[in-house]
């Protein structure tokens, strides 16, 4: 138990050392640097010569790299290239809200995902389900752009029952942001309803097919008794982690939410960033973005490990 | 090689003709000939010139003239509408046959090869896919810039690496089982095994992944123009329209709703399609649809 655990530590690590040299190279290998971003048209002869000089930007990649690497673990992710503001400061009040998003549309689409995905497994194929399946589909399907403009079009300009955008600044207590989040909220849980119901949906389908449901169906247990004590068990284990898969989601994939809604957190300072090719800062939220993936899903890893005794021997096995 | 190719045939005929009988089928297909009809006629069908501006009418509900009323730069809703998917469908419809392609192949090898390629291949696929969404379409557009010629390999390069795990993973059920053994065994090449033995074995798993990631690709190509890291202005393009048009959206709906309708009804069209075919090829989707 405890070698297949530092086995999952290991490799996430590896993951994120090689998503940091991915993002190291892809940054290399762009025509120009931070200094001539920052200098812009004088970027040449001296003044180009002294700015690199003062980022470090002289010494060879590899020695870059070390320094960055070793910066970034310890917090410290830089200076931004427009301003001369430290990125670690910038990102702090942004990841806050980014998790609060996250935080709202987690807890009410976990409970009600799992709560669809358990009614639409039992009901397979009669109208409950038809119904859920349809809507998870349509959800999924439509681009997060169009169920964002389409709610605010809807709820805040039509029917006027909430605010269209977020006005509040970022570095604003959490309180403040309601009501103006609701609708980038949820946004954000249909989306979510939608990907971890289907998964629900399927275990429920294949943990009543099996053959001990069968054996507790022919021994006379109740209907019910065998959907609480032996179904929903087995088939809520693999939940975990598509919920782990959904939290990385959250955080790395709501870019397009942000933007639509004017939410100040990680996805809208990403794409601002990106707007004034301000590399330092698009290195930093990749990085913790992709940090956070992993070491979600670590924990998903971990927990269902020792939830579910039957993975250890079978993951051990498998490698 | 002939009766192969005759029998392909009668065997892709006998699928369509099993996605027709179901509803999904005919409706997703329904969709996409609708679209692809409208992207390849819109030239010659549209009422006005896409990039003609009506000073005196803008942000005009829908008229005589124009049914769909204008944006604000007093351009022709409909006009735009029409011909808005025609990049989105040139660029995926490339792209993603090349992504199947190429993380298929990589899939199969790795997962018949197995050892140390695989080993590295995999903590890099993992290394790519821990940036959820469309993060690393975002990081490498900052790194090379937008447009078309830069958009086509970014998302075939992207939307491949999820293609080779599920294609390893379709690879490794093969592997295992005798025929492959036998094939081994009877010296032939790997080349050969692939081609043979393994490729027949995994097409209708590649397939219907295949129209998955077309219309994820799709997703994010909209999304990319959405953000203005897609097509270029005045180009008509949906996700860039619903951007412009949102900013007007209490006082010109119809911008709005007309590019969601023509983009929404063509991704449901694809997935439909992807799911009767899934239900013909016996493909149980469900299970797999984790990124």
């Amino acid at each position: 138990m405890l070698g297949l655990i530092t086995r999952r530590l290991a490799l996430g690590l590896v993951t994120v050392w090689l998503v940091s040299v991915i993002i190291f190279l892809g940054v290399e290998a762009l025509p120009g640097d931070a200094c001539t971003a920052i200098l812009e048209r004088d970027a040449h002869g001296e003044a180009l010569a002294k700015c690199r000089e003062v980022m470090g930007l002289d010494t060879p990649a590899l020695a870059r790299y070390v320094e960055w690497a070793a910066g970034v673990v310890q917090g410290d992710f830089g200076m931004s290239a427009g301003g001369q503001e430290s990125i670690a400061q910038m990102v702090g009040y942004r990841v806050r809200n980014s998790l609060l998003l996250a935080a709202g549309a987690l807890a009410v689409g976990i409970p009600l995902a799992i709560s669809l995905g358990v009614i639409a497994g039992l009901t397979r194929d009669r109208w409950p389900d038809l119904l859920v399946s349809t809507g998870a589909i349509l959800a999924m399907t439509i681009p997060e752009f169009v169920a964002a403009t389409v709610l605010i079009l809807v709820f805040a300009i039509w029917l006027g029952w909430v605010p269209a955008i977020v006005l509040t600044p970022a570095d604003a207590p959490p309180l403040e942001f309601f009501p103006e989040f609701i609708l980038a909220s949820t946004v954000l849980t249909m989306l979510m309803i939608a990907h971890v119901m289907r998964m629900i949906r399927a275990s429920v389908i294949e943990a009543m097919a099996s053959e001990y449901v069968q054996m507790a169906t022919l021994k006379g247990v109740p209907y019910w008794r065998i959907v609480f004590r032996h179904a929903l068990p087995n088939a809520l284990l693999p939940a975990i982690n598509v919920i782990a898969l959904t939290v990385a989601w959250l955080l790395g994939g709501v870019v397009v939410v942000e933007v639509v809604f004017n939410y100040p957190g990680l996805g809208r300072m990403l794409v601002d960033a990106i707007s004034d090719r301000d590399l330092p800062v698009v290195q930093a939220i990749t990085m913790i973005v992709a940090a956070t993936y992993v070491g979600v899903n670590l924990v998903a890893d971990i927990l269902s490990l020792a939830l579910n005794p039957r993975l250890r021997s079978h993951r051990a096995r498998q490698g | 090689m002939s009766s192969a190719a005759l029998s392909a045939t009668a065997r892709a005929g006998g699928v369509l003709r099993d996605m027709l009988a179901r509803p999904s089928g005919v409706i997703g297909l329904t969709l996409i000939a609708f679209h692809l009809a409208l992207a390849i006629l819109s030239p010659w069908l549209v009422p006005f010139d896409y990039k003609a501006m009506d000073a005196t009418s803008t942000l005009a509900g829908p008229s005589s003239t124009h049914w769909l009323g204008t944006d604000h730069l007093g351009r022709d809703v409909l006009t735009r509408v029409m011909l808005g998917g025609r990049e989105a469908l040139v660029i995926t419809g490339i792209a993603t046959p090349v992504a199947l392609i190429w993380g298929g192949l990589s899939g199969v090898w790795l997962g018949l090869r197995g050892g140390w390629p695989d080993e590295v291949a995999m903590r890099l696929v993992d290394a790519f896919l821990a940036l959820p969404g469309i993060l690393p379409l975002l990081v490498l557009i900052t790194v090379f810039g937008t447009g078309g010629e830069v958009l086509l390999p970014t998302l075939a390069f992207f939307f491949g690496i999820p293609v080779i795990r599920v294609a390893r993973a379709a690879a490794h059920e093969v592997v295992a089982r005798d025929f492959i053994s036998a094939a081994r065994a009877r010296g032939h090449t790997p080349l050969d095994i692939v081609r043979r033995e393994i490729l027949p074995n995994v097409t209708d798993t590649l397939l219907v992944e295949g129209a998955m990631r077309w219309s994820w690709m799709l997703l994010g190509f909209s999304a990319l123009s959405f953000l203005g890291f897609g097509v270029a202005p005045p180009k008509p393009d949906w996700g860039l329209m619903v951007s412009d048009a949102r900013v007007y959206m209490s006082l010109a709906p119809l911008g709005v709703i007309a590019p969601v309708v023509a983009l929404s009804t063509l991704i449901i069209g694809i997935n439909l399609t992807a799911d009767a075919l899934a239900k013909t090829l016996g493909i149980d989707r469900a299970r797999k649809a984790v990124i």
